[in-house]
């Protein structure tokens, strides 16, 4: 067959590119057009049988992408055996693999997340709306664009190094500004007051900043698709009616593209879940037994208000870094350990995803443009 | 209507003084991307390259050349260390081929599996598998090298050849990695081969054309920039892909080309790095800003390099 497309380089020229087929080619100009028949029955068959190669092969590469999905789960699913109980969530890090729980990477990946959306949404949605909706056409704004698209690419251990460089250092330097001052803070109907608040260099707060860092890119690229998604009607009927860009903007399309952004934004969310490099660039713990701010169930939330003052600024370790820890653990018995942390890892990614796709479902069905 | 019956919203006055604030703050949240840029590049240089106040950046301490030619890694504090980045860098782009080799002919195949032959139905459940596939963890890959991959299937197989192969192995990061970057070429791939038009497909199948020649011949050369822009950039990715490495790869900083034994990779040096109990001024630490300007520089051209094709070599359709 390739020696019919005399360049097959050539094939660029789209049109040109069809210069393989037969018609064309020199067996066809050979032979009278009735040896079609006899003579080119074969070349027909062997042409229509690697077609027919190629697509089982095409087929199969997707496939694939399948089956190493069942067996990953399934391998995972398998490790898990020995170890994934009740009490491996509800028990937090041991050097005995048989209590070993991922309890404080559970808490840790929690607090992380909160801080990493509380910072990461309002600038990367801010970001968007200025690119999609006020920026005009120019230099300054060309360079944020083309510098989003490249910061994208940037590996997300050089976060880390940027974290614990600049945001590690100043938690370092705050806290020795603070420390042994007295903090007084009040929560909702509680009045708090602590003696003393310690504030560690490796805390919540560097992790969640060096995080929404890594995932900032991603979620200004989501809302922008969501916000483009928005025709342009909706604007210029605000726009005609008197009001102002601003008005246009909060009141009619943030509200129009919400569905699309909270997708976007709990999908890229999630991605941080699962970041250890980052984070254990930042120094954070690989091996604790405390859950930040001493906080070990939800309920605890609600009746130990001072902790939640203290939780953002203590050490704390990740989901995805005892996972770490225990698969290189040479006791093979913390493989076990290891999968059940990974199935408890997956469980919250895909119990967050579901809610992406239900905010999907039940908004694409009440907008229609 | 009357104004009464107005949301009072929409009648209040604005100032325009209170339009541009807004404008600004959200100037300033787009802005903060150009800082963060500004900030790794400063923290990078200096701490690299020229050191502020006492500390002494790793180029002072370390020759440039040295860095780039010594074919040794031994980073520890005292005349015994060595500083240079080859076999980091042969570790490295060793996962980066291997998840190559992997993930091109896998994500190629699947793009022109899902948008030529897939149908619209079957197209819907693959696409989500994908996904999941590209939104797992970097740990669970790892985890999965190393005890799957490695003892169920390579162990096995390589045996059977009667060739060696370590608990800790390129082969089997470069897998994972291979696997971890597919969906990233299948869907990149996907919807530049979905944008170029079907007159060209028609006219190509109105030739007399198999399915084979109408993908290979006409649709995957019309769409060959952003393949190869694609490629490009999950090949940038496999560079700076991290845990998984970690995990199945090893720490060993051995300048080979060979797959089964254990590599370091650049990241996986700056994890172990960072996890090690040293001085944050020792230079074994300082050495993690020198490894990252390179991961950096090395990403960012090749993410160039990526864009450039895209933009210069696009064909465009009416």
């Amino acid at each position: 067959m390739s020696e019919q497309n005399p360049s097959g380089k050539s094939a660029r020229t789209t049109a040109g590119s069809i210069n393989g087929a037969p018609i064309n080619g020199e067996s066809a100009k050979r032979r009278p057009a009735v040896s079609f028949v006899s003579g080119g029955d074969r070349h027909i068959r062997s042409r229509l049988m690697l077609s027919r190669v190629f697509a089982w092969l095409c087929r199969f590469s997707t496939y694939a992408a399948l089956a190493v999905l069942v067996v990953l789960l399934a391998a995972i699913f398998y490790s898990s055996i020995g170890r994934l109980s009740p009490d491996f969530v509800t028990n937090t890090n041991s050097t005995s693999p048989l209590k070993a729980g991922i309890l404080a990477g559970l808490w840790g990946s929690f607090w992380l997340i909160l801080f990493t959306a509380m910072f990461s949404v309002p600038v990367g949605v801010g970001s968007a709306v200025y690119l999609e909706e006020i920026a005009k056409d120019s230099m300054l704004v060309r360079i944020i664009k083309v510098n989003l698209a490249n910061l994208a690419g940037v590996p997300s251990i050089v976060y880390g190094i940027l974290g614990y460089t600049v945001f590690r250092t100043s938690a370092a330097a705050i806290a020795t500004l603070f420390d042994g001052k007295h903090v007084i803070g009040v929560l909702g109907l509680f009045k708090v007051r602590l003696s003393k608040l310690p504030i560690y260099e490796d805390n919540i707060l560097v992790g969640a900043l060096t995080l929404t860092l890594v995932i900032l890119p991603t979620v200004i690229a989501a809302s922008q698709e969501a916000l483009r998604s928005v025709p342009g009607s909706i604007r210029v009927a605000s726009l005609a009616l008197g009001a102002t860009r601003w008005q246009t903007i909060w009141r009619q399309v943030i509200p129009a593209a919400l569905p699309g952004i909270s997708t976007g934004v709990i999908l890229s969310t999630s991605r941080a879940i699962g970041e250890a490099a980052p984070l254990i660039m930042l120094g954070a713990l690989t091996y604790t037994s405390m859950c930040p701010g001493g906080i070990e169930s939800p309920l605890e939330l609600l009746t130990k208000p001072a902790q939640l003052l203290q939780a953002p600024l203590d050490q704390f370790t990740a989901m995805p870094i005892e996972i770490y820890d225990w698969s290189k653990q040479p006791d093979a018995r913390f493989t076990a350990v290891a999968a059940s942390g990974i199935v408890v890892l997956l469980v919250v990614l895909l119990s967050i995803n579901s809610v992406a796709m239900v905010v999907r479902h039940f908004a694409s069905r009440r907008l229609k443009w | 209507m009357t104004m009464g019956k107005l949301p009072a919203w929409a009648v209040q006055r604005v100032s325009r003084r209170h339009e541009k604030l807004i404008q600004t703050a959200l100037f300033l949240c787009a802005a903060l991307s150009v800082l963060t840029t500004a900030a790794i590049i400063l923290v990078l240089l200096g701490n690299a390259v020229y050191a502020p106040g006492a500390r002494n950046a790793f180029f002072e301490q370390v020759s440039l050349w040295e860095f780039l030619t010594g074919t040794h890694w031994k980073p520890i504090d005292g005349p015994a260390g060595r500083f240079g980045i080859i076999p980091l860098l042969s570790g490295t782009i060793m996962v980066a081929v291997i998840a190559s080799l992997v993930s091109v002919p896998a994500g190629l195949g699947a793009a022109i599996y899902m948008s030529e032959y897939a149908a619209p139905r079957e197209r819907e459940f693959l696409k989500p598998v994908l996904e999941i596939l590209a939104g797992i963890p970097s740990v669970v890959y790892g985890f999965f090298a190393l005890k799957f991959i490695t003892p169920w299937i390579l162990k096995p197989a390589l045996g059977f050849l009667g060739l060696e192969l370590g608990t800790f192995n390129a082969l089997s990061a470069g897998i994972v990695v291979g696997i971890m970057v597919t969906p990233l070429i299948a869907s990149l791939s996907e919807d530049v081969i979905r944008s170029v038009p079907r007159s060209l497909r028609e006219a190509a199948y109105a030739l007399g054309s198999t399915r084979f020649d109408v993908s290979v011949r006409v649709v995957v050369p019309a769409a060959l920039s952003g393949i190869l822009a694609a490629f490009l950039l999950a090949f940038s990715r496999a560079i700076g892909e991290t845990m998984a490495v970690v995990i199945a790869g090893g720490q060993q900083p051995i300048a080979t080309l060979n797959p089964l034994r254990g590599a370091q990779t650049m990241t996986s040096f700056m994890v172990h790095a960072s996890t090690g109990d040293s001085a944050a001024d020792s230079i074994s630490r300082m050495s993690i800003y020198a490894i990252g300007i390179a991961l950096f520089a090395i990403t960012l051209t090749i993410n160039l390099i990526s864009g450039w094709i895209l933009r210069r070599y696009r064909e465009v359709y009416q």
